[in-house]
């Protein structure tokens, strides 16, 4: 009996999408990577839930929004490694930006009124979005070590997609995914 | 040599002359031996905060910016215990304030996140994120103080009493509280001015001290640190490949360009 194929599953949560684009930066290598490797879960092929256990989790974007938690904390329970690739799900990255307000004795509310109410961005009705179907925001941005166990981090924004080839092949081998110099990189 | 004005240091195993009355780190820069630094910068009074210069000396753990030399002197720098101690203080430098490298007009040439690059910095520091709450100053019309990025080097402080013999920035509070000040309610009702010494790019190591209107004047891949480790100058002992500052472009004359002579069919007129 063959070797199975290395399960990866994916997700982009508080994220522009951007380190997904990276991974498809690793070019033709993708041949290799298929050889090898088969897509659960994933924007990638769509699928939206998982079908069985996952050897790897990659994590896009931190949480802000409940269905974010939910997300994460799936991927936590159907994935053996969990990894936070890019700096929004390191550190929070771009959406974080709103946890500086929180001075503010209302710091949701602030934020709010900045996007919808009193912005000079065009919003006539002035109405925040309040359809049943969206999830609930957060009171701030939370990394995604903040809200479930994380084993490795990918820094980046994006990562390159030779750091992700560099690191998504040696978790593959399961070696650490430690990084070159070239390939460390905070923005 | 040993004489009466120089001794032989031993650093790593590599033997490097030095002269009586130099920092350990004056003494390493001069032999192209690159010792990993925050607060420090030169021309300005080591100060010995960071402790990012960290070194054995004969066994003890000393600050390479405010040692001086001593004869029988047996560095050890470049080790994986030193490296370690250096790894947690930058890392905790990042944990400590509010780091957003992405939106950072000084990324590619902060030395914070040039030093992590060389440390190796990649994975997750046992520390969670304090995000503070710290204020922005933006009242000055040339120059802004972003606080969630300072790293309380110093640097200003001292490039500012020492060099431009003002007194714009100032320590104030204790322990996790210390934050830089300034000597009025904000930075524009100081005499602070965009020519002072404390003010240049070399001075503040991080984004916290912005320059108005010169931000991003680089593109990626052309900054400061986009193809050079930090210390490299020193190591090779030769310029930069990168200036840290903007390098004035001539304008292009559209008079000097020949006259456009075809029509629209790419026929010649
Ligand atoms: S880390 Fe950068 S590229 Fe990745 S999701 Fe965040 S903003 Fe986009
Ligand atoms: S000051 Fe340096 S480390 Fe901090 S956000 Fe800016 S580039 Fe990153
Ligand atoms: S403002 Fe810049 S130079 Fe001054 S202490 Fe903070 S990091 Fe250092
Ligand atoms: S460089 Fe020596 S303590 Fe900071």
């Amino acid at each position: 009996m063959s070797k199975r194929k290395v399960r990866i599953a994916t997700t982009s949560l508080a994220g522009c999408f951007g380190c997904h684009m990276s991974l498809l930066d690793i070019d033709e290598r993708i041949v290799d990577l298929m050889a090898i490797a088969e897509f659960d879960r994933s924007p990638l092929n769509d699928k939206k839930t998982f079908t069985r256990r996952c050897d790897i989790g990659l994590v896009e974007g931190g949480c802000c929004n409940e269905d974010n938690v939910h997300v994460l904390k799936e991927f936590r329970k159907n994935c053996d490694v969990l990894v936070a690739v890019g700096q929004c799900a390191i550190m929070g990255g771009l959406p974080v930006m709103r946890n500086a307000i929180m001075h503010s004795e209302d710091p949701l509310r602030e934020c709010l009124d900045e996007a919808y109410t009193t912005s000079k961005v065009l919003n006539p009705s002035k109405q925040i979005p309040n359809d049943p179907a969206l999830p609930l925001i957060l009171d701030k941005v939370y990394t995604c070590a903040q809200v479930v166990k994380i084993d490795y981090q990918i820094p980046g924004c994006p990562p390159s997609g030779d750091t992700l080839w560099a690191a998504l092949t040696a978790l593959i081998k399961n070696e650490e995914p430690t990084l070159d110099y070239a390939l460390i990189k905070f923005d | 040599m040993s004489d009466k004005d120089h001794l032989t240091l031993n650093i790593d195993g590599q033997k490097i002359t030095a002269k009586r009355g130099q920092t350990l780190m004056q003494a390493c820069d001069a032999a192209g031996v690159y010792i990993p630094r925050l607060c420090d910068s030169e021309g300005l009074e080591p100060q010995g905060s960071c402790r990012v210069c960290s070194v054995k000396l004969n066994g003890r753990v000393v600050a390479a910016c405010t040692q001086p030399v001593v004869a029988n002197a047996h560095i050890e720098s470049e080790t994986e215990e030193i490296n370690r101690y250096r790894k947690d203080l930058v890392s905790m430098l990042f944990h400590e304030g509010n780091h957003l490298c992405p939106i950072c007009e000084a990324s590619g040439r902060c030395e914070l996140q040039a030093m992590a690059y060389r440390l190796g910095i990649s994975q997750a520091a046992p520390h969670p994120y304090l995000e503070p709450v710290r204020p922005v100053d933006a009242s000055h019309p040339d120059i802004a103080l972003d606080n969630n990025r300072c790293i309380l080097c110093g640097r200003c402080i001292r490039a500012s009493r020492d060099v431009d013999g003002k007194h714009v920035f100032e320590y104030i509070g204790r322990g996790i509280h210390k934050r830089i000040g300034v000597n009025a309610d904000c930075l524009a009702e100081t005499d602070a001015s965009i020519d002072d010494h404390a003010m240049s790019l070399e001075v503040c190591p991080v984004g916290c001290i912005i320059r108005k209107r010169e931000g991003f004047f680089a593109p990626v891949g052309e900054r400061l640190y986009d193809t050079e480790v930090i210390g490299r100058d020193i190591e090779t002992q030769q310029p930069h490949h990168h200036s840290l500052h903007k390098i004035e472009v001539k304008q292009i004359d559209p008079a000097d360009f020949p006259p456009f002579n075809k029509d629209d069919n790419g026929d010649t007129v």
